[in-house]
């Protein structure tokens, strides 16, 4: 049916929702086929040991068991590692399973398959590994040392040194009035879909053609480079990703359990179905953050930022995954932030330790670089004493409707900062919180007000292909879309994107349905199969929209062009006499003598009477490769009540203003905002990966990996009133899935610290857990630091 | 994960729950489950058989019972908290009953399971404790009682012998002065520090959770009370004797200052 | 094996299983309602949470012996035929939802909640999740819904 509704910018109810909210969706888990075998995975109880012997004789022999294998009974390729960000990068080799050491807690060295899911979780536990323990290095500070040497072949553990360099004046780190000189600490994070990962291998065997069904985020790329790891050909594999339970970076990736699933079920010739235990999930799938950030401001008295300067050290783990080295150089283009210094600098090494592999989570290196940037930014503020609102109004880069050249390099799309700080501290009341805040102070209750801010920028869009190129990223960012427009009046749109949770064919409907002047509801959205949707790059990086959405933008371009040439013939009028209104292709000066895309959809399929150069059928495919990055921004304002006798944190007000462009669905931007700002205070308050002192995982279960819920999450206020539209791609969309937890961490701990620095606190690390902001309360206490004025604070040079 | 495999059988009386645990040393009780699934599951634990009681519902209870009120040892957590017998002559119990895990759990776990896994960072036996609660034992011999203080000797360790079933708890009516004081790093988590104060006898008996192997009464604090201490001071005593756990949700050194302050708390509420 | 014979949405339903036989699986696996969901190994994230003779549990955490007899209720009998449940109503309304995993416990949740108390304060309702992760929607919408599933429950039955 076509309609002149318009649906861009309209909440329209998500066409995703009803699966799943009646228990009949996809997820892999719910995948079963006659003839499967269950695949579990031996991971020994050793963090760094020499491997000595594998015996599988017991578990071989336990009921049910079909086979139990061992890297010797395989010829597979190493796992796909796609980002050598240098020349000089040192590639620890990573095979699906080990053989010779096992390098962290978590490293597979056998499979086992069998008929039940308890057989084969019986059998892997039965697996018994002979070893020789090493010392572990799990500090990256450590590691760096070389004392313990994680790749015996690669030498030493610092495995890669990235300098993006610097730019401007350097002299200011040294000869500024004003230095502020801190380190920052960002423990791992795991990542916690709440649907683990898990994957189904099966084939037909007798063309040697295989499909696997797996809990990804990006089908496509697994594609490719699982055919490199199993020596399938590409075009006898297929991948789809089904309903997705969550992926946050954690399902970005290519996992040896995927490889081992696809080279077992073309062995057996039998479907292979595995899934991951929450505990394997927390050593077994990759990890985020890990850095540790030494970090230098040069300012003067009246609080304008001069140069910022960030060295850090990143935690790799004990192998590359797919991207790993690749995410701290992701954050090493923002390091300006949404200021304007005239000097930057920025390097960091990626150092190998006995641990499970970094790789991509939320923000992917922005959340890093935003952190340690908003700290410095408020330690700046207390240093000189001023409020730390007023020191980022004075530095936010000037507005531009035009894309600019950033200090670090690369096209700012569109900027326009300082009402979105404003909008956020009218929101939040600012002033008035001040003033309660001074009130407790001189009362000295118990119970303190801390307010913290965080002014951000993130880049978008990934990414453009020739800058990923130069970046040494072995594929490209492009993304495609086709259209089909059947005769019957529905619409089938074919993305490359592979959403899981971020509302895709919901949004991507709104889009064609403007473009072409169709309801949502007769427009389907496919997605997450190489075989029905083969162009594509996939779900990470807020690419979706802004490459794969606006994909689908030139697809309906060239829709309208092919079905404008129809409508001309069959109306007999000139195409340049026609104008597309009120969703159809309309006679100039008689609206009414018009033709709508279903109208047109019939007539290209019946192809009774078409022009002479038109093909049959109204179907067109777009590849659209960025031109440049798209910039979101924001504000955010958190508001924290802190307990002064046991360190306790209560968020009591959480204001998030975002500008993500032109916005699709305001009512699914609004759910990224929510759920980005949830994991960002997750960060900043509860979630941190321990380990023991033999590099055991000691938050190995959900139990003891604080994810909040409901009850510690704050109630939130979120605002896109503004909307700058980008001028990268011309929807003007920009991408809001990771900004809430770019944004989050830094507002929320500079809350913290600001409920107690009055007590002489001036640094309280990630995440903000009670008994770090009492140590800190304490500390300041022994120091006599309490009462100092603010120009006297120690602690940051 | 998934359990070890086990043998199981499900009782209908006492008397049936003995004699099967009698018969195999490896058998465990299967009340509601929620302490003893979750380490089974991970394979910390691996009974040879479960013996499942959770349908002695002649168990499941709450009544006044001359100075005190009875408790059956299988009533769920979500029938304690809406017991108006307990809300009204022992409210710390309905209280505490309703802060345990989350609803999910409350639906399931009992009182009595929680006893017998004596978990030092469970909430109910450190109330149990504050409130000098009588345990009643049932074993091939007969019934016998154990006093509060000797019924937690060591860390998951009750004074329940392997052949006995826990089957009812008695505590005295304390409508009076009450407090839990519960630090949580999440809702649903077990107490990092817990404290339960409860008026009696015009002072208050105070006690620990997660302050050591057991549940604990924190006897410098009680001391120093019945000195006349003040709340403020006696609390100044609430780590003496403790052995407080250092893991991921606090240090020793932490949890010591936690303690302080949360008796300090709590007593403040129960005298008030 | 042990006999388990339950009343699932209403259907009776019984098999032989493994002792150990966990009751997310004797629904996903035995009886193949795969709407119920696994997300953690120790009843921390909610996501299996069914009704048990009306009242939440998590399935994770019970066997399925221990149902014998009882009466479940899955996500999958909360709608009545193409009629959504108010809760599942609102939780499209609401945008209560985004990869959906954790969802159809929290909907079993709160219908046990909401049954225990019918009108509740956002932090009521807060509370009652405890139990419940979602890594998705920051729990904003959740709560949204469930309220709002409470206003449209009430005025249903006014």
């Amino acid at each position: 049916m076509a309609t002149t509704e318009t649906f861009i910018g309209q909440p329209v109810l998500r066409k995703e929702d009803p699966e799943l909210l009646t228990g009949h969706a996809s997820y892999i888990d719910n995948w079963t086929m006659p003839g499967m075998l269950w695949m579990a995975l031996a991971r020994p109880p050793y963090v760094h040991a020499t491997i000595d012997g594998i015996d599988t004789t017991e578990a071989a022999s336990m009921p049910g068991v079909v086979g139990v294998y061992t890297a010797t009974d395989f010829d597979l390729a190493p796992l796909p590692f796609v980002w050598p960000i240098t020349e000089e990068i040192k590639v620890p080799v990573h095979y699906p399973l080990a053989s010779d050491k096992v390098r962290f807690n978590g490293d597979a060295v056998a499979v086992v398959l069998a008929e039940t899911r308890e057989q084969a979780l019986d059998a892997a536990e039965a697996v018994a590994v002979t070893a020789t323990e090493l010392p572990a290095v799990i500090d990256i500070e450590e590691a760096a040392k070389d004392e313990v040497i994680v790749h015996d072949d690669l030498g030493t553990n610092v495995v890669v040194h990235w300098s993006h360099g610097g730019g401007g004046d350097q002299s200011v780190f040294d000869s500024a009035p004003v230095i502020v000189q801190e380190r920052y600490v960002q423990p791992r994070l795991i990542p916690n879909a709440i649907e683990t990962r898990g994957c189904l291998a099966y084939g037909v065997p007798p063309v040697d053609e295989w499909t696997l069904v797996t809990a990804t985020q990006i089908p496509h790329i697994a594609k490719v480079t699982l055919a490199g790891t199993t020596g399938i050909d590409e075009h006898k594999l297929r991948v789809i990703a089904p309903d997705v339970g969550g992926g946050f970076g954690s399902k970005l990736n290519v996992y040896a359990e995927e490889a081992l699933a696809l080279a077992l079920a073309r062995r057996l010739r039998r479907p292979v179905k595995w899934i991951e235990g929450r505990r394997e999930n927390y050593v077994a799938t990759t990890h985020g953050r890990g850095v540790l950030h030494d970090c230098t401001l040069a300012g003067t008295e009246d609080g304008t930022i001069l140069g910022m300067k960030f060295v850090e050290l990143a935690d790799m783990g004990a192998y590359y995954q797919l991207l790993t080295p690749g995410i701290p150089e992701l954050g090493g283009w923002v390091y300006m932030g949404p200021y304007d210094p005239k000097a930057y600098w920025f390097e960091f090494k990626g150092v190998v330790t006995n641990t499970t592999p970094t790789d991509a989570y939320r923000g992917a290196g922005r959340p890093e670089a935003t952190y340690v940037i908003e700290r410095l930014v408020d330690s700046f503020a207390r240093r000189i004493g001023k409020d730390p609102a007023d020191i980022r109004r004075m530095n936010l880069h000037p507005p531009h409707e035009d894309a600019q050249t950033s200090i670090m390099g690369l096209n700012v799309d569109s900027a326009n900062y300082e009402p979105l700080l404003d909008k956020a501290l009218g929101l939040v009341e600012y002033d008035k919180l001040r003033a309660e805040q001074r009130d407790r102070r001189e009362r000295g209750d118990r119970t303190q007000l801390g307010i913290g801010l965080s002014t951000y920028i993130e880049m978008c869009g990934l990414a453009p292909s020739n800058i990923l190129g130069a970046l040494r990223y072995a594929a490209g960012g492009w993304d495609g879309a086709t259209i089909e427009c059947l005769p019957s009046g529905h619409v089938i749109v074919k993305t490359g994107t592979s959403p899981h949770g971020q509302s895709h064919e919901t949004a991507w409907a709104q889009i064609v349905a403007d473009g072409l002047g169709v309801s949502p509801d007769e427009i389907t959205v496919l997605h997450g199969d190489t075989h029905s949707t083969p162009l594509g790059m996939d779900t990470y990086g807020s690419r979706s929209v802004a490459v794969g959405g606006v994909a689908l933008h030139f697809a309906v371009e060239k829709i309208k062009a092919k079905a404008r040439t129809i409508a001309a013939h069959e109306l007999e009028v000139a195409e340049d006499d026609l104008e597309w209104a009120d969703g159809a292709f309309r006679v100039k000066g008689a609206p009414d003598t018009a033709k709508t895309i279903p109208e047109l959809a019939v007539s290209a399929w019946h192809a009774h009477a078409l022009p002479a150069e038109v093909e049959p059928h109204l179907n067109a495919t777009a590849v659209y490769d960025p031109p440049n990055f798209t910039w979101p921004a924001g504000a955010h304002v958190c508001v924290v009540e802190v307990d002064t006798e046991t360190g306790a944190t209560e968020i009591v007000r959480y204001v998030a203003v975002d500008d993500c462009g032109t916005i699709i669905n305001p009512m699914i931007v609004e759910g990224q905002v929510h759920g980005g700002v949830a994991q960002g205070v997750a960060e900043a308050l509860y979630e941190e990966a321990m380990y023991d002192e033999s590099g055991n995982l000691t938050t190995s279960t959900m139990t003891q990996y604080l994810i909040p819920s409901a009850t510690e999450i704050p109630a939130m206020t979120t605002d896109h009133s503004q909307e700058t539209p980008s001028t990268t791609n011309p929807l003007g969309v920009k991408g809001i899935g990771e900004a809430g937890t770019i944004a989050a961490p830094p507002a929320v701990v500079n809350a913290v610290i600001d409920a107690v620095s009055h007590l002489g606190v001036t640094a309280i690390e990630k995440p903000a857990s009670p008994e770090r902001v009492w140590r800190a309360i304490q500390e300041a206490k022994g120091d006599g630091r309490a009462g100092a004025s603010p120009g006297s604070e120690g602690g940051t040079s | 994960m998934i359990p070890a495999a086990f043998d199981y059988e499900r009782v209908d009386t006492v008397d049936a729950a003995i004699a099967a645990l009698r018969a195999d040393e490896g058998a465990k009780l299967l009340a509601g489950g929620h302490s003893l699934l979750p380490q089974m599951k991970l394979r910390f634990v691996m009974p040879t058989k479960l013996i499942d009681i959770g349908r002695l519902h002649d168990l499941s209870y709450v009544h006044e019972d001359g100075g005190g009120v009875a408790i059956g040892a299988l009533t769920r957590y979500h029938d304690l908290e809406a017991s108006e017998t307990l809300r009204q002559l022992a409210p710390i119990v309905a209280s505490v009953a309703g802060q345990v895990g989350d609803p999910q759990v409350r639906h399931m776990g009992t009182i009595g399971g929680s006893v017998a896994h004596a978990d030092p960072a469970g909430d109910m036996p450190s109330v149990l404790l504050a409130l000098g609660a009588t345990f009643v034992a049932t074993g091939p011999g007969g019934m016998r009682e154990i006093a509060a203080a000797d019924m937690f000797p060591g860390l998951f360790q009750s004074a329940l012998a392997g052949d006995e079933v826990l089957t009812e708890i008695r505590v005295p009516k304390t409508p009076g002065g009450w407090s839990y004081q519960k630090f949580t790093r999440r809702a649903q988590d077990w107490a990092v520090v817990g404290v339960a104060a409860v008026r009696m006898n015009g002072s208050a008996n105070v006690s620990l959770t997660n302050m050591g192997l057991t549940p604990m009464r924190a006897a410098g604090v009680e001391e120093a009370l019945a000195g006349g201490a003040d709340p403020a001071t006696a609390a100044e005593r609430a780590d003496e004797g403790t052995a407080p756990p250092s893991d991921s949700f606090g240090s020793d050194e932490y949890r010591r200052a936690l303690a302080k302050v949360l008796v300090r708390r709590a007593l403040e509420e129960a005298l008030a | 094996m042990t006999h388990v014979s339950v009343t699932v949405n209403g259907a009776m339903r019984e098999a032989d299983v493994e002792p150990r036989t966990l009751l997310v699986y004797f629904l996903r696996e035995t009886l193949g309602l795969t709407g119920t969901n696994a997300g953690c190994d120790t009843s921390s994230c909610g996501s299996c949470t069914v009704l048990l003779d009306g009242e939440s549990v998590k399935s994770c955490t019970m066997l399925a012996a221990q149902a014998d007899g009882r009466e479940l209720t899955t996500i999958e009998g909360m709608a009545e035929g193409d009629q959504l449940h108010p809760l599942q109503e609102s939780f499209r309304r609401n945008h209560g939802l985004q990869c959906g995993y954790c969802t159809p416990g929290m909907i079993m949740a709160a219908a046990s909640y909401l049954k225990e108390n019918p009108s509740p304060s956002e932090g009521d309702v807060r509370l009652a999740l405890e139990g419940n992760l979602c890594r998705c929607t920051g729990y904003q919408n959740i709560v949204k819904s469930i309220l709002d599933a409470a206003g449209s429950m009430a005025g249903a039955e006014a």
